[in-house]
C-alpha cells in the first residue's frame, strides 16, 4: 500500500516534528450508502505505533471517531540527523501499512 | 524407488516412516504459520486494543473502564479545540501535558455515541503533545485525560458542533 499514508518530519533543534497523514476511510458504521441505502461496515484503524530508530515512542489505540483520512503530529525528543522515524497501523480488518523516513 | 521386493515387514514401517515424515513437515508448516500469525501481533501491539472501553456507550462507563472515574482538574494540560466547529467530522484537538511523567492521554468527545475516541501512550522520548482530527456527534465537551505517575488528570472545553460528523 504504497498511497496509505504520507509522512514528514523537520528536526528543529534535538526535536523532531513529525507529521502523519494516513489514507483511511474510517468508517463509523453508522453511515449509510447513498445508492444504496446499505449500511457501510465498520472500518477503522484500532492501532498507530510509531517509532524513533526502532524504538516505540508512540502506541496509540483508537476508535471510529478518529476523523477520515487520519492526521497527528507528535514530537520526538533526542533527535539528530541520519534518525529514522517509523509509523505504522492496523486497522480493525487487519489491513496494515507502515510508513519510514529518515531525519536531515 | 529401490525395485527389490520389501520383505513382509517392510511395509508397515515404510509406511509409518513416511507418514511421520509427512506429519513432521506439514507440522512444522502449521508452526510456522502460527508462529507468523501470532508473533507479528505481539510485537505491534504491546497492549490489546481496549475493547471493553471503546465500546462504552457512555462517558460514565468509558472513564470507569479507563481508570479515570476520579481524575482530577489541571490546568496543566493545555487544549487546543475549536469553539464552533462547523464540520463534526473533523474538530482538530492539540494537547500538550505539563504533567511530570505523562504515560497516556486519552480524548473523550462526552455525547459521542462510543465517547472514547483514542488513547495514545507516551514512551520515553516523546514529548507529551499529541495534535490530531477527531469526529463528534454532537456540540458536546471534549474531555482529555492525562495518566502521570498512575494518577489521571483531567482537562475539558466545550465544542459548539453545527453539523454532526458521526452518521451522513
Amino acid at each position: 500500500m504504497a498511497d496509505a499514508m504520507k509522512i514528514r518530519a523537520q528536526l528543529q533543534g534535538d526535536m523532531a516534528d513529525v507529521k502523519v497523514l494516513m489514507f483511511h476511510p474510517m468508517e463509523t458504521g453508522l453511515r449509510k450508502d447513498p445508492v444504496s441505502g446499505d449500511v457501510i461496515p465498520l472500518n477503522f484503524i484500532q492501532r498507530v505505533v510509531a517509532t524513533h530508530n526502532g524504538k516505540t515512542v508512540m502506541d496509540a489505540q483508537w476508535s471510529q471517531a478518529v476523523s477520515k483520512n487520519p492526521f497527528i503530529n507528535f514530537h520526538i525528543r533526542g533527535a539528530k540527523v541520519g534518525d529514522k522515524v517509523a509509523v505504522s497501523w492496523e486497522d480493525n480488518k487487519g489491513e496494515k501499512a507502515s510508513i519510514e523516513t529518515t531525519l536531515n | 524407488m529401490r525395485t527389490q521386493l520389501p520383505s513382509k515387514k517392510s511395509p508397515p514401517e515404510e509406511f509409518s516412516r513416511r507418514n511421520f515424515l509427512r506429519t513432521l513437515v506439514i507440522g512444522s508448516a502449521y508452526a510456522a504459520t502460527f508462529a507468523a500469525g501470532w508473533l507479528r501481533p505481539i510485537q505491534l501491539l504491546a497492549a490489546e486494543w481496549n475493547k471493553v472501553a471503546f465500546d462504552a456507550k457512555v462517558l460514565a462507563e468509558a472513564l470507569k473502564n479507563i481508570g479515570g472515574t476520579s481524575a482530577i482538574e489541571s490546568d496543566l494540560i493545555l487544549l487546543k479545540a475549536p469553539e464552533i466547529a462547523e464540520n463534526g467530522a473533523i474538530v482538530p484537538v492539540e494537547i500538550t501535558s505539563k504533567i511530570p511523567g505523562t504515560q497516556s492521554i486519552y480524548i473523550l468527545a462526552d455525547k459521542n455515541p462510543q465517547p472514547l475516541v483514542a488513547i495514545f501512550d507516551i514512551a520515553a522520548g516523546l514529548e507529551p503533545f499529541i495534535s490530531t482530527r477527531i469526529k463528534m456527534g454532537e456540540s458536546s465537551k471534549v474531555r482529555v485525560l492525562v495518566k502521570a505517575a498512575g494518577k489521571f488528570y483531567v482537562a475539558s472545553q466545550e465544542v459548539k458542533v453545527t453539523i454532526g460528523g458521526c452518521g451522513g
